[in-house]
């Protein structure tokens, strides 16, 4: 379609809640008829991994709702950050919300484009055989091609 | 009435979207899919999705919590 609608995402962060917003914009746009692109690098390439094991800190995020109040001395101790995950996820599960497994297949499913910042590949030493297939291999110019196309860019 | 129903109860955004968009591929050019969902975001987005594809969004109600939405596929 040559009056397609085109949106390009960067995604720069590997937590759990950051891997939200691109999936979930990157999978409503396709379903509103975009072609999609989302550029993954730094630890948003934690996310493109076969085996994604993300996790959420209370630590440093003084926004994130805790059913009680729990002090910073409390966060950091050890096994604070596995029972943060454990808790939001069931907390997603039980709303209806979708996994991230599950919204990375409807993705791929849609056709969004998925293209893997090499620098950052290299500069964490990941393989490319540790990502999931179908992944493009590519740098900032690459970026700019798409994005000089598209109608809407979002950084996250 | 409709060719197709899509039970999204208990899905939480974007997954009635998404599973409309699918069931929607499966219809043919005037079918009508129903669709009942809880979120009530689904009310907003629902409109915007048949703005945005030129669905027609022929039926949107609402009853003790549960949406209803009926879209026509698009010629």
């Amino acid at each position: 379609m040559a009056d397609q609608k085109k949106l390009a995402i960067i995604a720069t962060k590997g937590t759990l809640d950051f891997a939200y917003p691109p999936l979930i914009l990157g999978t409503t746009a396709a379903a509103l008829d975009y072609e999609v692109t989302i550029f993954w690098t730094f630890y948003g390439l934690q996310v493109l991994k076969k085996e994604r094991d993300l996790k959420i800190s209370p630590l440093g995020n003084p926004a994130m709702p805790m059913p009680i109040p729990m002090p910073v001395l409390v966060q950091i101790l050890p096994g604070m950050e596995a029972m943060a995950t454990v808790m939001m996820k069931q907390k997603m599960a039980g709303k209806g919300v979708a996994s991230i497994d599950t919204l990375m297949e409807m993705a791929l499913e849609a056709d969004v484009k998925m293209i893997a910042c090499q620098m950052t590949v290299d500069l964490f030493d990941f393989k490319h055989s540790e990502l999931i297939d179908g992944v493009e291999y590519a740098g900032a110019a690459r970026f700019f091609e798409i994005a000089q196309d598209a109608d809407i860019t979002l950084f996250i | 009435m409709a060719d197709s129903t899509l039970d999204a109860k208990g899905l939480n955004c974007p997954l009635p979207i998404l599973r409309a968009k699918k069931a929607l591929k499966g219809l043919a050019t005037g079918q009508v899919l129903a669709i009942e969902a809880t979120d009530p975001g689904s009310a907003k987005d629902f409109e915007s999705f048949c703005v945005q594809t030129g669905n027609e969004l022929i039926k949107a109600s609402e009853n003790s919590g549960v949406y209803y939405y009926e879209i026509k596929k698009k010629g």
